[in-house]
């Protein structure tokens, strides 16, 4: 086992290294009631911003609430939204892609429909639907999901049409496999790894994207401390305490950055020809 | 030549054609009432009414839409809910910043990232590659603000350089404009160019690898006329493509940006239309990035001719 890890470690340093740094920051996430010192809304009137000291190790913000606790819990939103958008917006993706692969006029059709999605800038399509609807977690992850939908269900489309091409799928058709069988167990499969590289770029620009819709007022509720609530807050105050934003920002940057780690590792690792173009984020 | 422009100028049309229908459906579904706000506080339901009428708001989906296509392609994007301007003013009076600051990043990041791309690339797997590759890998995983705000913090308030925000119009004087627009441009330069460096290297090694190149290598042409003669040019059409797909990016850099510097562009009109609900300004806004992110690509379509005689037939 411990040998096992360590030629992966060897072989693939940017793989072992993100998942390293990913799997310490879920752990934050989910220890974050325990490890932190304050409670993540919790007031303190009397600490008004203060800079960072032995007390509160990242300070205190205009309420007096503790930066460092708040950043720990902001880790939840961060990883939620990014995982459950890459999960969403795969599932749906694949199963669009799979579709449009399979019958060329729905083909004609869901591609033109796709094309016009991915024609409105994300961020900005996000944006306008989060102004549609109130602000809440499960709203943003909606809303970033449909942005990045699309792309899913290019990539895979383009990976069906290339796999049809290739003679074990045109011996498989010669045996006469039924079509469902022939996605499922010929077509399905192939698609995975591309998509699961996909996957970890997704999520890392779904968390970069929610934290913008809430830096700009339209994302997660301004009551529950994600990275980009935080830094919101802090724009106010940034000359007199720089810390409230600086702190949350390298959380997040450091957090996308183990996410495209694991991705780029994931793809040098996996088939590297399906995936040249891969790691188009969109925020 | 001309019936490939042609061609691409086509298939441009339905998907404008759909953003748009898009673009509709989001203003369709807002929640609130036009008329109730153009009618004002003290309107009764038969003002209210009588403003539905007028508007064709009591007319069915299909009817709306193409009444609004209509004015639309007269440049009538209709009127913001907040202050009563009209939408395409609103633009066209924040379309000067914003125009600028994506102008000077795409500038300043042509200007450093392809370079890093090629060196990286010519230097494949030795220590300066890496090095080039994981300072993009960095840039690319940062979000605008951050890197704003970290950008802020180290040239504005404790070196003191540079504006901490604001902006300054090219007509008061290049020296005011330049050092304004600095912080942000680089801002978006760093994760934009980052982009822009990854695919530059990974083109290009793939061209590398082909026979031409080792034929070019064999008689005897030095590495660099090589790399900048045969290798770029081939690798020039999915560096053209990430730079037109990647706009994407930079637009929603700018929007962030901007609201970062305070400037006064279509950012940080997308920023006070959020405040405040405004949702013709959100869809007008939406709707003028989205053409022009599709112009844009349509343009780095037609560019392929340059690089690539073949794609003239």
């Amino acid at each position: 086992m411990m040998g096992a890890i360590g030629a992966m470690v060897r072989r693939h340093p940017t793989l072992a290294l993100g998942l390293l740094a990913l799997a310490v920051m879920a752990a934050v996430a989910l220890l974050a009631p325990a490890i932190a010192p304050f409670g993540p809304t919790q007031m303190i009137p009397a600490k008004r911003l203060h800079f960072p000291s032995a007390d509160a190790w990242f300070g205190t913000d205009r309420f007096g609430q503790d930066v460092f606790s708040r950043t720990l819990f902001g880790a939840r939103v961060s990883l939620m939204v990014g995982v459950s958008v890459a999960a969403i917006s795969l599932s749906l993706g694949l199963v669009i892609g799979l579709i449009a692969g399979a019958n060329r006029l729905v083909d004609a059709l869901l591609m033109r429909m796709m094309d016009g999605l991915m024609s409105i800038p994300p961020v900005l399509l996000a944006i306008a639907l989060m102004a549609l609807t109130k602000a809440s977690v499960k709203n943003v992850i909606i809303a970033i999901s449909l942005t990045e939908i699309p792309r899913v269900a290019r990539l895979v489309r383009g990976i069906v049409l290339t796999l049809r091409e290739r003679p074990f799928v045109e011996a498989a058709i010669a045996a006469g496999t039924r079509q469902l069988r022939l996605l499922s167990r010929h077509i399905l499969p192939n698609t995975l790894a591309p998509v699961l590289v996909q996957g970890t770029y997704i999520t890392a620009s779904a968390m970069i994207t929610e934290a913008v819709l809430s830096f700009i007022g339209a994302g997660t509720p301004t009551d529950i401390p994600s990275w980009g609530n935080m830094m919101a807050e802090g724009r106010q105050v940034f000359p007199i305490a720089p810390y409230i934003i600086i702190f949350p920002g390298i959380f997040l940057a450091l957090t996308v950055l183990a996410v495209n780690m694991v991705g780029d590792g994931l793809r040098d690792a996996l088939d590297p020809r399906l995936l040249r173009v891969g790691g188009l984020k969109s925020a | 030549m001309l019936l490939y422009i042609l061609r691409r100028l086509l298939a441009t049309i339905p998907v404008v054609g759909l953003v748009a229908f898009f673009v509709f459906v989001l203003l369709y579904i807002a929640p609130g009432d036009p008329a109730a706000v153009i009618a004002g506080d003290l309107a009764t339901a038969d003002d209210i009414a009588r403003i539905h009428q007028k508007l064709g708001l009591d007319q069915p989906f299909l009817q709306r839409f193409l009444t609004w296509l209509q004015a639309l392609l007269a440049g009538d994007l209709g009127v913001s809910i907040f202050n009563g301007i009209p939408v395409a003013t609103l633009i066209l009076q924040r379309l000067g910043a914003t125009l600028a600051l994506t102008i000077a990043s795409l500038l300043l990041t042509l200007s450093f990232a392809i370079p890093l791309g090629v060196i990286a690339a010519a230097r494949v797997g030795t220590m300066t590659d890496r090095l080039a590759m994981l300072v993009a890998l960095i840039g690319f995983s940062q979000p605008a603000f951050v890197l704003a705000y970290l950008l802020v913090f180290g040239f504005s308030i404790e070196l003191r350089w540079l504006p901490v925000q604001g902006y300054a119009p090219l007509a008061s004087g290049f020296w005011d404009f330049f050092r304004h627009l600095l912080l942000p441009a680089t801002t978006l330069a760093l994760i934009y160019g980052a982009l822009i460096a990854r695919i530059t290297r990974a083109s290009l090694l793939e061209v590398l690898s082909q026979d031409y190149i080792r034929t070019a290598h064999a008689k005897g042409l030095s590495s660099f006329r090589i790399l900048t003669r045969h290798a770029l040019k081939n690798a020039g059409i999915p560096i053209a493509t990430v730079v037109g797909l990647g706009l994407a990016i930079l637009i929603g850099g700018v929007i962030v940006t901007e609201t970062v510097f305070s400037i006064p562009g279509l950012g940080g009109l997308t920023f006070d239309a959020i405040l405040h609900r405004d949702y013709p300004v959100i869809q007008g806004v939406t709707l003028f990035f989205s053409l022009a992110y599709v112009l844009v690509n349509l343009m780095v379509d037609l560019s392929y001719t340059l690089f690539d005689p073949r794609v003239r037939l």
